[in-house]
């Protein structure tokens, strides 16, 4: 570890590029976001707050609002849903069992977020799963509006997102030493206790890494807002695309970008903060 | 109820939870499997008729060959280069001090919270301002820059769980450091490697939200030209190329599980 080979410079050189180049990257977004808009052209016009001052508007406030509670909403339920498969997944012995579980549970991985989001749309659709489902046994009269709603975004960014964070509680729960388990149901701890006292308090940094994998996807999640919302669900990802795409206003989209990116490590750093308190009430 | 009881009670209510979320992981690849065989070109569940037109489409349609051949050379550079980067950068990282070490590895991993679309404006709008053309030289920079803390990860747990000793004793034998490196190093990280580059290819071949950003007609991936699809038609022609995805996917990983233990690849195997 003390002295330095002479292949380490080159083995840090592809890293140092890559880091460069998005660094400059996020750099060109802040230097578009205090530059004047010149309408219907690329080109961008001197330096100017004008594009945060617009930002007041209710409807960039709104869409942070729901962007915002998407993700927390998304994160949770995607973390209800995925603990008890990642430690199915850890736990079970049969091999069988496992293999089932793992395939099921990573498969939508592979199937990327515009398939997933359009076979949510044949579920929830009004003539969907769903809907002829319940029609069927009775159960409703005339079909349940899921498609353009926050419920039905949230269902679907729910199963975008478990893949991921099954992954990651799974590596979590795998880490810990089974020792610990044994010691406390030798010393008379019942399963409930035992996962509450012992294994739910170590997978600690799993959950952390998973919610935070969740909050991160579902912020910049596109396709599954825009498909699923069709326009009634306004995201910071949705407006970004609008304004850059269909306005051509790429000042103004980075400018809404910042905010996002500062809203995201506010809130990174709330739930960091919230586990680190939730880590000393459970070391008591 | 005894404590036996219980656990037994415990043990079935758990079994059935678990049961009833593999049913909604899976719900959606049924209903969209059915779909696809529908015969009328407007979505209804259950299908009225079945017919297989919508797959002779989804295989025709040119935008899905295109997106399709595009999508492989992205996924291929990109998750290759993504390997090269990470690799060099994990074993300098571990093993040898430099300054901004701590940096490097932060502005690497900060992609994992930066939302994809804010890094595919940053990439075009500094394409347009340089006047470089958008072609696939955007598109794979930006997808290394998404997968690489996927990568990063999956190589530090691997290079963590290295025995040290075997590189110390092939130093002390007179190896060096390269051949260290060379000889010991990267033949025992080849299942992090291999797992780190499967994650990659992965993530590379279903990016979609920055792709969006920054690809153009010529080089837009499967995802891009799925959505614009999507957009345009309402048929069951989606349905019938997810279902090859599906399919061909669900394969390929009984596969890998089957010969290369997609547990110990993906790093989830217990220890006991």
């Amino acid at each position: 570890m003390t002295q330095r080979p002479a292949f380490v410079p080159w083995f840090v050189l592809p890293s140092v590029l890559t880091a460069l180049g998005l660094m400059v990257a996020m750099l060109t977004v802040f230097q578009f976001s205090i530059r004047a808009h010149i309408p219907g052209s690329l080109d961008v016009g001197g330096y100017t707050l004008d594009n945060f001052q617009d930002l007041h508007k209710s409807i960039y406030i709104n869409a942070f609002v729901t962007t915002a509670w998407l993700s927390i909403k998304t994160a949770f339920f995607g973390l209800l849903l995925s603990y008890p498969l990642a430690y199915a997944l850890v736990q079970t012995r049969s091999g069988w069992m496992k293999s089932t579980i793992l395939i099921i549970a990573i498969t939508p991985l592979f199937l990327g977020e515009v398939v997933r989001t359009y076979s949510w749309i044949i579920v929830l659709g009004n003539s969907g799963f769903i809907n002829s489902a319940l029609l069927a046994i009775g159960l409703i009269d005339k079909p349940l509006q899921l498609m353009f709603t926050q419920t039905g975004v949230v269902l679907a960014l729910v199963h975008v997102t478990m893949p991921i964070m099954v992954l990651m509680l799974a590596t979590g729960l795998s880490h810990i030493d089974p020792a610990y388990r044994r010691a406390a149901t030798s010393l008379g701890a019942g399963p409930v206790r035992a996962f509450l006292t012992i294994t739910l308090p170590l997978s600690l940094p799993g959950i952390v890494a998973s919610l935070t994998t969740a909050f991160a996807w579902t912020f910049s999640a596109f396709a599954t807002p825009q498909l699923i919302g069709g326009g009634k669900v306004s995201t910071v990802a949705t407006l970004v695309y609008q304004l850059g795409f269909s306005s051509l206003n790429f000042p103004f989209a980075a400018a809404l970008s910042i905010v996002g990116l500062i809203l995201t490590i506010l809130l990174l750093a709330v739930f960091k903060w919230m586990t680190h308190s939730l880590q000393r009430v459970g070391a008591q | 109820m005894t404590g036996s009881q219980y656990e037994k009670w415990l043990g079935i209510s758990g079994r059935l939870l678990v049961a009833l979320i593999l049913v909604f992981v899976l719900l959606p690849t049924v209903v969209v499997t059915l779909s696809s065989f529908s015969s009328t070109s407007v979505l209804f569940f259950p299908p009225k008729g079945w017919s297989l037109r919508w797959f002779e489409r989804a295989v025709s349609y040119n935008d899905f060959k295109q997106g399709f051949y595009a999508g492989l050379i992205v996924t291929a550079w990109a998750s290759t280069l993504a390997v090269v980067i990470g690799t060099t950068m994990a074993i300098a990282i571990t093993r040898y001090e430099f300054r901004f070490k701590r940096t490097l590895e932060a502005v690497l991993l900060s992609p994992l919270f930066i939302p994809h679309f804010t890094i595919g404006l940053g990439l075009l709008m500094l394409v347009a301002q340089l006047d470089l053309g958008r072609g696939y030289p955007l598109v794979i920079f930006c997808h290394i820059v998404l997968v690489l803390p996927f990568v990063l990860r999956s190589l530090f747990v691997s290079l963590h769980n290295l025995e040290l000793r075997l590189e110390h004793a092939a130093a002390s034998l007179g190896a060096s450091p390269l051949r260290v490196v060379w000889t010991v190093t990267l033949p025992l990280m080849i299942p992090g490697l291999f797992g780190g580059w499967l994650f990659a290819a992965i993530l590379s071949f279903n990016e979609f939200t920055a792709s969006m950003f920054v690809t153009t007609q010529a080089t837009q991936t499967l995802p891009v030209a799925m959505y614009n699809y999507v957009r345009e038609f309402a048929d069951p022609t989606l349905a019938a190329i997810s279902v090859i995805y599906i399919a061909v996917t669900a394969t390929l990983l009984i596969l890998a599980n089957r010969f290369l233990g997609l547990g110990r690849v993906l790093n989830v195997e217990a220890s006991r």
